[in-house]
């Protein structure tokens, strides 16, 4: 399952984390793809990534594209980008 | 002056294999014209592309910790270069020799700056005719500045180098630190989005490589690759500088060919096998290991090395810990550092190292009635109130929270160290949770932990001035 | 045209105060009872471009209202104006204030964190200003629903602001710790 949403992925969402401040408006945009951790900073929720993947850039599925994008420009301190494959 | 000296000067070097020392083959202290008499003349005009064909095949890797091949980055950083050849601004590629070691336990980069600059600035020379660079900087702590100066000088072909300081910081080692120190006297690491190698410095391509490497680069550009190979083994040729500290009988730099089992570098260096509880190999953001099997390789899947594991040498920090000593209670030390090193600049980091602390913290205080560091004088047997058996859940639950959430990988780092120690020190765990420590003395790993940081011989200033 | 005029107007000062206040909001980082924050800020967003279309109409209204006589000049320089040129002239200041701050909003991603909230800190001089604009230039500016209006959304405001100065604003990292599954065995 994990292993698929990670082949599927349609674009990875960068997180910044010089710049995040854990606000928490890309995990109430996209709550499938990010949870927040004890501090209120985005966390990929699990499964979404394999035990030692690279937890700063989240796969995100198709569906999610249109969110992700809005997290992006609605981040209060632009610390989100979409890297598409 | 004698005494610091005396330690980091190369009679305090031993090779553990028949080579002689490859690094430090010029004696200590080499001049320009010892270091020429030693290694010959640095080749003059060769061919394009010469050095790096060497490079690729030598097999070496970056010495600074994370063991990148330097072959593979070189020819990132030549094509960029290339490319970048028809850009309309001046571009070409940027070399940067890293001597911050920030690395408390690590003093081989200081100890080679001072015997051997004249390497370190011959691989940066040869690597910028190979690749036109257009700019070169050597980034090293306080320390070590007047001895690189002084070689600066006194030849003539580095007027081009430029000597900056670092600051005395962990992170500050780190590669975009380094970058960003230089562009805008902030070392802090920043958000990659374009590897150094496309877009480092001002936006020119950059190769920022440890200052062993550089000068495993000046000899790999004078003998080659064959010759370089002749040492070490297949997944890890060449010989590397090891920093040995801890409960030994003298702090030492020592070179070490690549696959060398730990006992044998420990054996070289005067340390009884009974002397030694474990080891920390790598540093801070290394691993403690129990020393019988291992070798110290960057090539962790090694075949052919016998029974042996494998244990990547980092920066090549060997602290070693001595029988009676609390293993947990030197780790929550070094963990408690870490977290105080953090550029709080990740959120991540900067909450869940002191988080993560404060749970090592407590579990290494079983014993010294919970007040955990400072608890000196707290020896074997002294009983506190248990502990919550959760506090293992609860370091593995933060770990894998703050674990590959930060631009650098310090949080990596320090997640790493914290689960060798509690699987190498497994068996004082539930000792521990019980409120006793078998082991004894808590207190004094953080003596000898302080002892190093402090160690006037370790950024050898004294000898660096007249 | 007149009435239009006055009457855009006032809709464009209550909803550049309820944006003040949304924008106080989402700096706060908190979301609003049941509302998300990500509905906070595009509602802060979105009242803040009403009240943009609501400031056209006003200027629109008056620039084709004979008796107004306003002049294309007087829309971006201020204190020229024929009628009462001062209170007229704040108006002028708060909308060149306004658009610095909605142009400069809706390029953040363009000009960089740094700029965009330099600028957008003039929301607190230009929100003043449009305020004395409304008093002492509305033709029914001393009438009472005008006043009353005037006087609510300006404790608002204020209590809002008292609120960005104090302590416990910032919903912190700290803060969310506690608010979380943080848990100390």
């Amino acid at each position: 399952m994990s292993a698929d949403s990670r082949r599927e992925a349609a674009a990875r969402l960068h997180i910044d984390w010089t710049r995040c401040d854990g606000r928490g408006l890309c995990a109430e945009l996209l709550p499938e793809a990010l949870s927040r951790d004890d501090w209120g900073f985005p966390l990929a929720a699990p499964g979404r990534l394999a035990v030692d993947a690279d937890k700063s850039n989240v796969p995100l599925k198709h569906s999610e594209l249109g969110a992700a994008a809005d997290a992006v420009k609605l981040c209060p301190v632009l610390a989100l980008r979409l890297a598409r494959p | 002056m004698t005494a610091a000296v005396g330690q980091l000067s190369p009679a305090a070097v031993r090779e553990p294999w028949d080579g002689g020392s490859r690094l430090f083959a010029a004696g200590g202290r080499a001049g320009y014209a010892g270091h020429l008499a030693a290694y010959g003349p640095l080749p003059g005009h060769e061919p394009r592309g010469t050095l790096l064909a060497q490079l690729q095949a030598s097999g070496l890797t970056g010495r600074g910790g994370a063991a990148f091949p330097a072959g593979p980055k070189l020819a990132a950083v030549a094509e960029a270069g290339g490319a970048a050849r028809y850009a309309t601004r001046p571009s070409g590629p940027v070399l940067i020799a890293n001597g911050a070691e920030g690395e408390p336990l690590s003093f081989k980069d200081a100890t080679l700056l001072h015997n051997a600059p004249h390497l370190v600035i011959d691989g940066l020379l040869a690597t910028a005719q190979s690749v036109a660079a257009s700019a070169i900087y050597i980034y090293t702590a306080a320390g070590n500045l007047d001895v690189v100066a002084a070689a600066l000088a006194e030849r003539p072909d580095a007027a081009g180098v430029i000597l900056t300081e670092s600051p005395d910081a962990f992170v500050a080692g780190q590669a975009s630190a380094a970058v960003n120190f230089l562009e805008t006297g902030r070392a802090i690491p920043v958000d990659l989005r374009r590897r150094l190698a496309d877009s480092g410095f001002k936006g020119r391509p950059t190769l920022v490589q440890n200052v062993e490497t550089w000068a495993q680069v000046a000899l790999i550009a004078r003998y080659g690759a064959d010759w370089f190979r002749a040492a070490g083994v297949a997944g890890d040729p060449g010989t590397r500088l090891v920093s040995l500290s801890g409960d030994v009988p003298a702090q030492q730099v020592l070179e070490v060919p690549g696959g060398a089992p730990l006992t044998d570098v420990l054996a070289t260096a005067g340390i009884r096998h009974d002397a030694v509880a474990a080891v920390l190999v790598g540093g801070f953001h290394g691993r403690w290991v129990r020393p019988e099997g291992v070798v110290l390789s960057v090539d962790e899947g090694a075949a052919g090395l016998g029974a042996g594991l494998a244990v990547r040498p980092g920066a090549g920090v060997l602290h070693v810990l001595g029988p009676g000593r609390c293993g947990l209670a030197a780790t929550a030390d070094m963990v408690d550092y870490l977290a105080g090193q953090s550029a709080r600049q990740c959120g991540p980091c900067m909450f869940g190292l002191p988080a993560l602390a404060d749970v090592m913290r407590r579990l290494a205080g079983g014993g010294s009635g919970g007040s955990g560091r400072g608890g000196a004088g707290a020896g074997a047997g002294v009983a506190g109130p248990p502990l919550d058996p959760g506090l293992v859940d609860e370091v593995g639950r933060l770990s894998r929270l703050v674990s590959g959430r930060g631009a650098c990988h310090h949080p990596d780092g320090t997640v790493r160290l914290i689960a060798s120690a509690l699987e190498v020190f497994a068996d004082d765990i539930p000792w521990h949770l019980a409120g006793q420590c078998n082991s004894g003395h808590a207190g004094h790993a953080a003596v000898g932990l302080a002892g190093v940081r402090d160690q006037p011989g370790r950024v050898p200033a004294e000898g660096g001035r007249r | 045209m007149w009435a239009f005029g006055r009457a855009s107007g006032f809709a464009s000062m209550l909803l550049l105060s309820a944006s003040v206040l949304l924008g106080i909001l989402t700096r706060s980082g908190r979301p609003l009872v049941q509302l998300p924050r990500v509905s906070v800020s595009l509602l802060h967003r979105n009242v803040s471009l009403m009240a943009v279309v609501f400031l056209i109409f006003h200027v629109g209204a008056l620039l084709l209202d004979s008796y107004a006589q306003l002049h294309v000049t007087d829309v971006f320089v201020p204190f020229l104006g024929s009628y009462r040129p001062f209170w007229q002239g704040l108006g002028t200041v708060a909308l060149d204030l306004l658009a610095a701050v909605v142009v400069t909003g809706l390029l953040r991603h363009r000009i960089g964190q740094r700029t965009f909230k330099l600028v957008h800190w003039l929301s607190y001089a230009m929100w003043p200003v449009a305020i004395a604009h409304s008093v002492g230039n509305g033709t029914d500016g001393t009438s009472a629903p005008v006043v009353a209006a005037v006087v609510v959304v300006s404790v608002a405001v204020v209590a809002a602001v008292a609120w960005r100065l104090s302590a416990g604003f910032l919903e912190t990292a700290r803060l969310r710790q506690l608010h979380g599954q943080w848990r100390r065995p």
